[in-house]
């Protein structure tokens, strides 16, 4: 068993067991956590299989922002843990039995149905000579030239869930003081200023009478 | 147990984390957040086997195809967060009990 293999088994068996403490956790920020290990796991993986660019996105792009965004969302909300686990051992027996099903069934026509032996030829088809391969170079490639249109569908993707998360949970305080800026800029000046036409003089007004004090006196 | 790491070494792999995370969906039904996991561990499997396709046929527009499954679950992922976020703040809870009030 040469040294590659050893890595694939060691991160398949992390792997799986970290997508196994994934599901069964008990508290959800333990679950983010280990799912972080496991985007880690099959980042190794992918790295194996000489996949460099991606692996790398993987670890940048799902452990350093999505996971980010689980585990502040998961400790944004008191979630009451008991309540959300009730009858989960119910159903264990039937899930097991059937996700042993699949995968064993999948596994035998898998491990049986491809005979691609090992270390293909992916450096000799991929063009470019042993020594200077680059799996970023190659990608590039293809995503600027025969890809460039789904790419920028991918950014206009981007953009939408972007705006579609802000505007999903943008609150507006009931408390602040704002003034509305397009009431501001079409105000007209007979709203703001009032001219009163009014005589530059006038006569002084004429002293009231005052009580005299004598009478209010009891 | 074979000493050479072939294609199907990776897709059963990719096959047994795919079967997780079906068990996962079983078990944790009444725990949104979990159920989300789950769907993202279920990608991982997918792009784990466009990978080893990739590798192993020499071809690389499966991992062309990986690149743009990551971006489509960014923001599948995000925009999931953000609906849970406004579930929490009008429901106090993410029981999936509680979400019924479509329900005729």
């Amino acid at each position: 068993m040469d040294l590659k293999t050893a890595f694939f088994y060691a991160f398949s068996a992390i792997l799986l067991f970290a997508a196994f403490r994934v599901i069964t956790a008990r508290n959800p920020v333990h679950a983010a956590l280990f799912l972080v290990l496991s985007f880690f796991q099959a980042a190794m993986l992918w790295m194996l299989l000489k996949a460099e660019f991606l692996a790398i996105t993987l670890v940048l792009v799902y452990v350093g922002a999505v996971m980010v965004l689980f585990l502040f969302v998961v400790m944004m909300m008191d979630i009451g843990a008991e309540g959300l686990r009730q009858g989960f051992w119910k159903h264990f027996p039937l899930a097991v039995v059937l996700g042993v099903l699949i995968a064993l069934e999948m596994s035998a026509v898998l491990m049986g149905g491809f005979r691609i032996s090992e270390e293909p030829k992916t450096v000799s088809a991929l063009g470019s000579g042993a020594g200077e391969y680059s799996n970023t170079r190659e990608l590039g490639k293809l995503l600027y030239t025969e890809y460039v249109y789904p790419l920028e569908i991918a950014a206009a993707i981007l953009l939408v869930a972007m705006i579609a998360a802000i505007a999903l949970t943008l609150r507006r305080r009931k408390d602040s003081k704002f003034v509305s800026p397009s009431d501001q800029v079409r105000v007209r000046p007979d709203q703001r200023l009032t001219v009163l036409s009014m005589k530059a003089t006038q006569p002084a007004p004429a002293p009231e009478a005052v009580p005299t004090s004598a009478e209010t006196k009891p | 147990m074979s000493l050479t790491l072939t294609l199907g070494h990776f897709l059963s792999l990719g096959a047994m984390l795919f079967a997780m995370s079906v068990i996962g969906i079983f078990l944790n039904r009444k725990n949104l957040i979990v159920l989300l996991m789950a769907i993202e561990l279920m990608l991982l499997a997918v792009n784990t086997n466009f990978v080893a396709f990739s590798h192993y046929m020499g071809d690389m527009h499966g991992q062309i195809f990986v690149f743009f499954i990551l971006t489509v679950a960014a923001a599948e992922s995000a925009i999931g967060l953000a609906i849970l976020v406004l579930l929490f703040r009008n429901k106090s809870s993410i029981h999936i009990d509680e979400l019924n009030t479509l329900k005729g």
